[in-house]
């Protein structure tokens, strides 16, 4: 095999692997379907994938005005938090504070999953995926000795303060969910190391990779954008300067916003700042 | 595709110039070189010429106090794929090369600071060579891990000789010593040379061994400073910094500690260096520190070790190939010790004084960064 069609394959399979990730994850995001309308008219779904409210008065394919859509969705949100009484809503500015504290986010803002107090009582509200989740969740716990996770559900550690919240729609997961998901997460920023180290995998033409400027990614402070690039003569995102690299140092072809190599870079990059301050705009 | 970078436009330009240079000897190559700094003065860039004015500013703005005695310039880290493959490389050095043959007075020697090929190949190694035979002054070579790990040294040995050398020069001792010396990590492994080679060429991975001057290259060291005078003023150029700033890249000599203590007796020891590819200073005891710019590209500073006598250089501007490379000179003084000029392509040039050293940063500071690095 020559050289360049060998490259040619690893550009194909890269290609290949890269567009089948994006219809996967698209095939599998959970679809709410909401039940029809006897009359025909309009029914909106709420995110938790299970309830739903039919407005009265607009066929389904009219639009809603302001007013209506503030009705319908504040109705819905009354309805969400009646099935989850102690549920721990994050107001809006409760999530700045949880971002801006100190330590993990997770711990910060999702407490333990329902069941972390011995003899919780759970409440099934509904047959969507989050309850199904919990039920397995809570079937493993019950089949595992007593003990053995420090007392706490599916493996998290009990709050120190004792009794949690529960009726949780989001805190619904263990340990080794975390686990799962820090390996998933891991396994795509790892994706992007092994491109932004490869002159190939990036469309390169010149053998120059980000790397070699970038140890580490240093000195791409992903943290300063969105922020005016002099050069460009507008905002510029992180995306838009990666790009930029990959065009000229780089010499190859910039990717388009969903490619799944651009995805990972993104992914790489920022993975090198945990703990850094977000400071958009800062030059 | 409507809309081209600066960049871009700028490669366009030139294009049609550098088209031809793959067929061009190297007797009429040098001669190219001069086109291209005439077709740059043409169009009101002064490119090589800021640099003679910079010479003349520093040598008065010594007032007398060290006078210079003589100077050699460098050129370091040119990074050389083949020329077919990046001519962007290639582009830099030549500048690199116009830069030391319009100095005038000539310096008295240019030494070529190490990693002369990216990858070690024999195309690259001899590219390189032949770039450098351009260059009017005699050329002094250093060995960079990017020029050893293909075949461990063979051809460049072959090319340019030993790696470890010294000579005098009016008056001053100097030491050429190849540093990146790795312990074997790639037997273990199974590695293929070329698998060997692009692991070293890479800085941010934790596989290879860190770099020594080794047990050999010490004794050697030893030995060749045995015939000479305490007084005598030293100067060595290593392509790693013989100290430790930052390990996981290997900004990091492992057997540092040891190669100072040899150094130590002498009263003047200046220690040039490569592989960093950014301003740099440093001082331990009566050992002063001086980085080389590189012609490729610059690296950021470490998050770490960064010795505090260094002033950094302004962050580079992505936008502009040679921004944060460039080359230099070191003007050895009078009274032993060597001042270094940084000369920052598309920039105002940077002296770093062995005074300011001396007086541990007391005096004749250099100007600070205006935007210092992330």
């Amino acid at each position: 095999m020559t050289k360049t069609s060998g490259l040619a394959l690893v550009a194909a399979l890269v290609v290949a692997l890269g567009g089948g990730w994006l219809a996967r994850s698209r095939a599998e995001a959970p679809h709410h379907a909401v039940p029809p309308s006897a009359d025909g008219n309009l029914v909106v779904g709420l995110c938790d994938g299970v309830t739903s409210a039919e407005v009265q008065g607009v066929k389904e394919g009219e639009r809603l005005t302001r007013s209506q859509a503030q009705a319908v969705s504040d109705q819905l949100m009354e309805e969400w938090r009646r099935k989850n009484p102690q549920a721990n809503w994050d107001d809006a500015r409760a999530v700045h504070v949880a971002q801006a504290a100190q330590g993990g986010a997770l711990e910060q803002s999702v407490p333990p999953p329902e069941g972390s107090r011995p003899g919780a009582s759970i409440k099934f509200g509904g047959a969507g995926a989050a309850e199904g989740a919990r039920e397995a969740a809570q079937t493993k716990q019950g089949g595992a000795p007593q003990g053995q996770t420090g007392g706490g559900a599916g493996g998290m550690p009990a709050g120190p303060q004792g009794p949690v919240q529960d009726g949780h729609t989001y805190g619904a997961f263990s340990q080794r969910d975390v686990d799962i998901w820090k390996a998933a997460t891991d396994e795509f920023v790892a994706q992007g190391d092994r491109i932004f180290h490869s002159a190939d995998l990036l469309g390169g033409t010149i053998g120059v990779s980000c790397d070699m400027c970038h140890p580490n990614a240093a000195n791409t402070h992903p943290e300063t954008y969105p922020k005016f690039q002099v050069q460009f003569g507008r905002v510029a995102l992180l995306r838009d300067m990666i790009n930029w690299c990959i065009e000229n140092p780089v010499r190859g072809k910039p990717l388009p916003d969903d490619d799944f190599k651009l995805r990972a870079l993104e992914a790489y990059i920022l993975a090198q700042r945990r703990g850094v301050p977000l400071e958009y705009g800062k030059h | 595709m409507a809309w081209k970078s600066i960049e871009t436009k700028h490669y366009e330009e030139r294009d049609a110039f550098f088209r031809g240079l793959g067929r061009v000897s190297r007797r009429s190559f040098f001669k190219l070189a001069g086109v291209s700094a005439a077709a740059a003065l043409a169009k009101g860039l002064v490119t090589p010429q800021s640099f003679q004015l910079v010479e003349l500013a520093w040598a008065a703005d010594d007032g007398g106090q060290a006078k210079p005695k003589f100077t050699f310039a460098y050129i370091s880290d040119a990074h050389l794929y083949e020329q077919k493959l990046n001519d962007r490389f290639v582009r830099a050095i030549l500048k690199a090369v116009d830069d030391v043959n319009a100095l005038d007075p000539q310096p008295d020697f240019v030494l070529f600071g190490g990693d002369l090929a990216q990858l070690g190949q024999p195309k690259e190694l001899t590219l390189g060579r032949d770039i450098l035979k351009t260059v009017k002054a005699p050329v002094k070579m250093m060995v960079g891990e990017h020029d050893w790990f293909l075949d461990m040294g063979a051809l460049w040995q072959q090319y340019f000789g030993p790696t470890h050398y010294s000579w005098d020069h009016k008056g001053v001792h100097f030491v050429t010593i190849m540093s990146v010396v790795e312990k074997d990590f790639w037997t273990a492994r199974g590695m293929t040379p070329m698998q060997r080679m692009q692991t070293v060429a890479g800085l941010d991975n934790g596989v290879q061994s860190r770099f020594e001057v080794g047990e050999e290259g010490r004794k050697w060291l030893s030995d060749d400073l045995a015939k000479v005078d305490k007084a005598t003023p030293v100067v060595v150029f290593s392509h790693s910094p013989l100290y430790k700033y930052y390990r996981p890249w290997n900004f990091w000599t492992d057997d540092a500690d040891d190669v100072q203590a040899i150094l130590r007796p002498f009263q003047h020891v200046t220690v040039i260096h490569g592989h960093t590819h950014q301003l740099l200073t440093n001082r331990i005891g009566n050992i002063q520190f001086h980085g080389m710019l590189s012609t490729a590209w610059p690296w950021p500073y470490a998050p770490e070790g960064l010795p505090k006598l260094t002033v950094q250089m302004n962050r580079a501007d992505p936008f502009d190939q040679f921004d944060g490379c460039g080359d230099g000179a070191v003007d050895v003084l009078e009274n032993g010790l060597a001042n270094a000029l940084y000369n920052l392509w598309d920039r105002n040039p940077i002296t770093v004084k062995a005074s300011y050293v001396a007086s541990d940063g007391g005096q004749d500071r250099p100007p600070t960064t205006k935007l210092p690095s992330f």
